[in-house]
């Protein structure tokens, strides 16, 4: 029954994203209260219509409901039911059915957070992303339905893939959904600001907090990924540069760019129609994104074997948001105001120095991740990008933003002089280039990469610190909110450069024979292999190598990688045995059994500082979360309201004259 | 021309200039590091430049599989039921590398048309055959890549 149940409420969620997308929209033009007021209800209904059908996919895992054909495919007897839940996301269907439900939460937090906004434009941000809603909607219920149904259904049911059945995987879709759809609302908020004609500073600093919420979430979720993949492939890399990461990265990218200039334009006026444009950039990316991942034009680790015509809807539909999007902005442009000018030495130029290196580095990635598909569609080969390529642009792109990043913060508005923004960063200058070399000579890590990673990152830090000292110094309260989130993203920016720069260059990695009893010594780590026993699991059984290390005579962890195979579907899967630690990681992946003599071709990697990149990453969406949750952007709310209500009698009398 | 405008060409070409080296140096790195698809026919006809770095796909021919007994060293036949380009690899196989499956394998070709692999990839899903893989056993006829189709 559940089945029926989520479809017809998918369906219900549809028509209420219909009448959302249009009636408060026309509300706002006509001035029509009564209209307008519908839209926080309608996104309400929305959501309870979306969660009703979630929640009934959920039922029919849990329940062992092999009639629905989604079910069948990924789900089956053995498998516990902490992971029978997460498989409602597991595949394609279900992950849509949950970027929906995501979407429909952004939907509810912004109807229901944001009441202190302008009526009517309330009214068009809740119309545009109802308009969303309805795209995404129809090609969930044309395209890919959960709830379809085959009758009789099986005994049991296939596997969910086994690289999936992780707790990683629990939180990585939902958190990189919510930046994604998390956009949206930026989007939303730019759109309803040019339909209203009314792009100023109010408009940015309503969306700023959504923003910056949304951005910590794809922060959050990408760094998930990448923590996922380095434990669960068993290939110890942390980034592959693959298409379906690159997806997910040049939305964040743009999303950098976004909340940066979304700074100056609230704070000074200035590029106002720049904002505007990367809040649809970052949108229209996230939704590349999805279409890159989901019709499976591109060759991937990730390889989800997909279907070329949703590829194509989700195109169009994109080429849809993505161009009335533009169109409005060509129409309404103009209308903007432009903001006041500013020296070459000040905030601003900082800031757009920001915003420039960020989409540059947004188009190189996108380039690279398109490149294949053109040349193939041009008929020129088939072809695909290395990782050296993204890698060598990457750090070219970013060396400089490392370097100016500590400046910004010391900088003023409009104009401002370099000595007194150098002087207060010479001491974190010295300190960082002091303490590299210190550093790189007790680690015994001499190479360019590591040094100049160390001393990145130390600037970073140190730059960073020194600017929310003196903040903290010179205002009586502390450092607020925004200010500490900024500071707090900005060291996490150091601490990832180091981990990334450590475990690039200094990584020990080796593939070896060992049979039971052997060991292999490296770094002053003694890797020795007792025996592979059999284990078993409650959908697999597994080989499983017990090995002891030892540092000197001393043995310091037991570690027991496992080479498991899954009943349903026959699949094999490399579990890893992992040591993590604060500056570094042992890791040991099983291969396979060579001969009889029970000797396996076994992975070893010492990764130092490999905890420092997702720490760092952490502290970035950290950053984000705390700057949204500022109670700047809810105090100059409620002041406005309090301005609102003053005035409201003054233009509320004619209205009520004109109708006695 | 007053010092604003001024300042505002300087900004302008600034930029221009600055993205257009940006993506000079992005089309430069990219041919270098592009790597081409190529499968068994390809080899068999025109035989890859032995300079550079290719990615060979096709299925993994039954029997093939040939493991050195003390060292990772291991050979195997790459096909696409047309022609067989031979390949050596040292290290740790994917877990979904097996006889029969697709496969894609990054190295050079030696001059008696003998592939040196330096990584190794299958896919993570069991059913899922990457789509070159797919292409060419479709233009070489060999019917994995009609039946799948």
């Amino acid at each position: 029954m559940s089945a029926e149940f989520g479809q017809i409420s998918l369906i219900l969620a549809l028509l209420l994203a219909g009448v959302l997308a249009v009636v408060p929209l026309i509300g706002a033009q006509r001035g029509n209260q009564a209209l307008m007021r519908l839209a926080p209800s309608l996104a309400i209904g929305h959501f309870v219509f979306l969660a009703g059908a979630f929640a009934a996919l959920a039922v029919a895992f849990i329940q062992h409901d092999f009639t629905v054909t989604y079910v069948a495919l990924h789900s089956n007897l053995l498998l516990p039911w902490f992971y029978r839940l997460t498989a409602v996301w597991g595949s394609h269907e279900g992950s849509l059915l949950l970027w929906m439900l995501l979407f429909g939460g952004w939907m509810l937090a912004v109807a229901v957070f944001s009441r202190s906004l302008p009526r009517p434009f309330l009214a068009r941000v809740l119309s545009v992303m109802g308009i969303i809603s309805v795209g995404f909607l129809l090609f969930i219920l044309l395209t890919s339905n959960p709830f379809e149904r085959i009758v009789p259904g099986p005994i049991d049911g296939q596997d969910l893939n086994p690289l999936l059945q992780d707790p990683g995987m629990i939180f990585h879709p939902p958190l990189l959904y919510m930046g994604y759809v998390g956009f949206a609302v930026a989007f939303a908020f730019a759109i309803a600001g040019l339909i209203g004609g009314r792009i100023e500073r109010d408009w940015v600093r309503w969306a700023r907090p959504w923003t910056m919420a949304a951005w910590a979430s794809l922060t959050f979720g990408i760094a998930l990924g990448s923590w996922w993949a380095y434990y669960e492939l068993g290939w110890g890399g942390w980034w592959f540069w693959d298409p379906v990461e690159n997806a997910s990265f040049i939305p964040w990218l743009i999303g950098t760019a976004l909340i940066h200039s979304q700074a100056v334009t609230e704070k000074r006026g200035a590029f106002p129609a720049w904002t505007v444009l990367l809040s649809i950039a970052a949108f229209s990316m996230s939704l590349l994104g999805t279409f890159l991942v989901r019709s499976g034009v591109l060759t991937s680790v990730h390889a989800f074997a997909n279907d070329p015509e949703r590829g194509l809807f989700i195109l169009g539909f994109m080429v849809l948001v993505t161009g009335g999007a533009l169109l409005l902005y060509a129409l309404r442009a103009p209308r903007i105001m432009t903001g006041s000018g500013f020296d070459w030495i000040s905030r601003e130029s900082l800031l757009l120095l920001n915003n420039v290196f960020f989409t540059v580095s947004a188009a190189m990635v996108l380039l690279g991740t398109l490149y294949p598909l053109i040349i193939d569609f041009m008929g020129w080969g088939q072809i695909s990008v290395g990782p050296p390529y993204f890698g060598a642009m990457f750090i070219l792109l970013m060396t400089p933003v490392v370097v100016l990043l500590p400046l910004g913060p010391f900088t003023r508005w409009k104009r401002d002089q370099t000595v007194r923004v150098l002087a207060p960063l010479a001491l974190a200058a010295v300190f960082s280039i002091l303490s590299a070399l210190i550093i790189c000579a007790v680690l015994d890590a001499w190479s360019l990469r590591a040094f100049s990673g160390w001393l990145g990152g130390l600037w970073l830090i140190a730059g960073t610190l020194a600017y929310a000292v003196r903040t903290a110094r010179a205002s009586r309260r502390g450092l607020p909110r925004h200010q500490l989130g900024m500071a707090l993203a900005h060291a996490g920016v150091g601490i990832f450069i180091i981990g990334a720069a450590m475990v690039e260059a200094h990584t020990f990695e080796r593939d070896v024979r060992l049979a039971p009893g052997q060991a292999v010594e490296e770094s002053g780590y003694r890797f020795q292999l007792d025996e592979v026993a059999l284990v078993k699991g409650p959908n697999w059984r597994a080989e499983e190598g017990r090995f002891r290390i030892f540092r000197g005579e001393r043995e310091i962890a037991q570690m027991n990688p496992q080479k498991r195979h899954y009943y349903r579907g026959n699949q094999t899967m490399t579990e890893v045995a992992l040591r993590p630690g604060l500056f570094r990681d042992l890791y040991i992946a099983m291969g396979e059994q060579l001969d009889d003599s029970g000797a396996w071709s076994v992975r070893l990697h010492i990764k130092p500082f490999v905890r420092w990149i997702w720490g760092g990453a952490v502290l970035i969406g950290l950053g984000g979360l705390v700057s949204a949750s500022d109670r700047r952007y809810r105090q100059k709310r409620k002041s406005e309201q309090a301005a609102a209500s003053r005035t409201a009698p003054a233009s509320g009398q004619p209205t009520a004259q004109a109708h006695p | 021309m007053t010092p604003a405008r001024k300042k505002r060409l300087l900004m302008v070409l600034v930029l221009v200039v600055g993205v257009g080296a940006a993506t000079a140096l992005a089309l430069v790195a990219l041919s270098d590091n592009m790597l081409h698809f190529v499968s068994p026919t390809d080899v068999h006809d025109s035989g890859a430049p032995a300079d550079r770095r290719i990615r060979l796909g096709g299925l993994v021919a039954a029997n093939s599989v040939d493991r050195d007994a003390e060292t990772l060293k291991v050979n195997f036949v790459v096909t696409d039921g047309r022609y067989d380009v031979p390949v050596s690899f040292q290290g740790i196989l994917p877990d979904l590398f097996r006889e029969g499956q697709g496969v894609i394998a990054h190295g050079q070709l030696d001059e008696s048309g003998h592939f040196h692999a330096d990584e190794v990839l299958a896919r993570h899903d069991e059913t899922y055959m990457p789509p070159e893989v797919m292409k060419s056993l479709e233009a070489a006829g060999h019917p994995a890549g009609a039946s799948d189709k």
